[in-house]
């Protein structure tokens, strides 16, 4: 009995700990101008953020504003000028962390393998028995509906397979944490919201915590389980938003009454510092 | 299939310029096509001639393997850096506008008459032009490809081996296609001037001695060779580009 005591202990801290996996604590970005005399730009923060263990976390804010620099901050492709960046509570001073997938807004998708060697580049660095190599491509490859397409090269594929043919190169490698840069921007209305879907699917299946990157405040408000919004340069959390929504849902909530209470409250929250990236502040009420 | 039409076509076309020619010139400078054909025949039946190119394609193949070699090393180098690219590039165009031949007495001098001046000269027109197509291609290697190695955690070796050379592969190769041909003319001039043996050696030779018939004969093999492996350089460069 004592026994049983004493070690559910540090068990129930290390749970309460899991739950946030990624964390960022006063993280500050600055960028220096090239040239003599240049004064360095402040691109974010101050920031802080906490990522819980399977969420999907969305972030919208002004063109300019130094989205796609958090992102790069959490994915170790870029180090802070100030503060921390924890992944899984160990800091990422621009080291990749393991566990991490990363999709792009740009087609990634290499021009020179086919279908399948492209997703097989994934797994290229982790040593893996064969086998489950194949499995794991398998059923990427299903899961994008890429089956039919696995000898094809991208430059035989629509833009939108494309993306797919990238998110399943990241799938591959079963991360804990998968980054999403704007990843639909290029593709059109449509094929966004089932894409959409295909997201909420994968994340759904995986257990992994997603964190999105958008311009398109529908898309948010559709896919995410909180939101953040970012202001104009140098980029803060101005309000962080909970949808609600339950674990199912798909694209057809965009019907809901709730979405469009979503959506109008983040373009409120937003309207402001967008005019204020493109040079108009708010001229009074 | 209609690439090949037009390429009959044209080859039709110079042959009866040529015969042309042939006629209106007369035989103080020229064969005809057919004259030449023969001689050429009975050119590549005789052992002096197999001697002398088996010494051209050896410094030939020394020389493009050499300008290969260096111009893919430098490029990379140079592509990867920034800072180096800039100082060196506007050298290096410099030096690709100097006409190579006044540099000769120079290698002449330092590598003594034989082969190694000749690999050196050859090497020296190859080297640059695939530099410059490798520095340009790896740095317009687009940023995404290169973000996407480093998120899978590949190290500059990989990169390169796995990223960059297959995504820069189309542009280096066109670089290798005008560096094949610099490498062959480069060789050759250097066979041309202070050397006793290869083809172009022959050629000089033939030049002193008014011998139209192994002028001809040896001017059809050097365009023979070279069209034909221009043009397999280019369907190869073609297919690279297709896919990307």
């Amino acid at each position: 009995m004592t026994m049983r005591a004493t070690t559910a202990m540090p068990s129930v801290a290390t749970a309460a700990r899991a739950q946030v996996q990624v964390s960022l604590r006063a993280v500050d970005k600055e960028f220096n101008r090239t040239g003599r005399g240049g004064e360095a730009i402040h691109a974010l923060g101050p920031i802080d953020l906490e990522l819980r263990q399977g969420e999907f976390f969305a972030v919208v804010g002004p063109s300019g504003c130094g989205k796609s620099t958090l992102l790069e901050l959490v994915a170790g492709l870029s180090t802070a000028t100030r503060g921390e960046v924890a992944f899984e509570g160990r800091p990422i001073k621009g080291r990749i962390p393991d566990g991490v997938g990363v999709v792009f807004q740009e087609d990634a998708s290499f021009p020179w393998l086919s279908v399948r060697d492209n997703i097989a580049f994934g797994l290229r660095r982790m040593k893996i028995d064969p086998r489950e190599r194949e499995r794991r491509i398998d059923s990427a490859l299903a899961m994008m509906g890429l089956t039919a397409f696995a000898q094809s090269y991208p430059a035989q594929l629509s833009g939108g397979m494309r993306q797919r043919v990238c998110i399943a190169r990241t799938l591959v490698t079963e991360p804990r944490l998968i980054l999403l840069d704007e990843p639909f921007g290029a593709l059109d209305q449509q094929t966004r919201l089932l894409m959409g879907d295909e997201v909420l699917n994968l994340w759904r299946k995986t257990g992994a915590t997603v964190f999105l990157i958008t311009h398109a405040l529908d898309e948010a408000a559709m896919l995410a389980d909180r939101i953040g919004v970012m202001s104009a340069r140098p980029g803060r959390l101005i309000d962080i938003i909970e949808t609600g929504w339950s674990r199912d849902r798909d694209s057809r909530i965009v019907q809901e009454e709730a979405f469009g209470a979503i959506t109008a409250r983040l373009w409120r929250s937003l309207r402001s510092e967008s005019l204020k990236s493109i040079g108009k502040p708010e001229a009074g009420p | 299939m209609r690439g090949w039409g037009n390429t009959l076509k044209l080859v039709v076309l110079l042959l009866v310029v040529w015969q042309l020619m042939a006629w209106f010139v007369g035989d103080v400078a020229l064969r005809t096509p057919l004259q030449t054909v023969v001689f050429t025949a009975k050119l590549v039946a005789t052992p002096v001639f197999w001697g002398h190119f088996a010494e051209t394609a050896q410094a030939f193949g020394m020389a493009l393997l050499l300008a290969v070699a260096i111009g893919l090393s430098l490029g990379f180098l140079l592509g990867l850096n920034r800072f180096a690219s800039e100082v060196l590039e506007p050298l290096l165009v410099a030096v690709y506008s100097i006409p190579k031949i006044t540099l000769y007495p120079i290698l002449l001098l330092s590598f003594g008459l034989g082969i190694a001046s000749k690999v050196a000269f050859g090497t020296i027109h190859g080297v640059i032009p695939i530099t410059l197509f490798t520095l340009g291609a790896v740095r317009a290697v687009r940023p995404v490809f290169i973000k996407t190695g480093r998120v899978m955690g590949l190290g500059t070796g990989h990169m390169i081996a796995t990223i960059l050379l297959p995504a820069a592969m189309p542009e280096i190769f066109t670089g290798l296609r005008v560096g094949f041909s610099l490498t062959l003319i480069g060789t050759l001039l250097g066979e041309m001037f202070a050397s006793q043996r290869g083809l172009g050696f022959l050629l000089m030779n033939a030049i002193g001695l008014h011998n139209v018939d192994l002028i001809m004969a040896l001017t059809f093999l050097l365009v023979l060779f070279a069209g034909s492996a221009s043009s397999l350089l280019l369907y190869l460069n073609r297919r690279l580009y297709e896919r990307a």
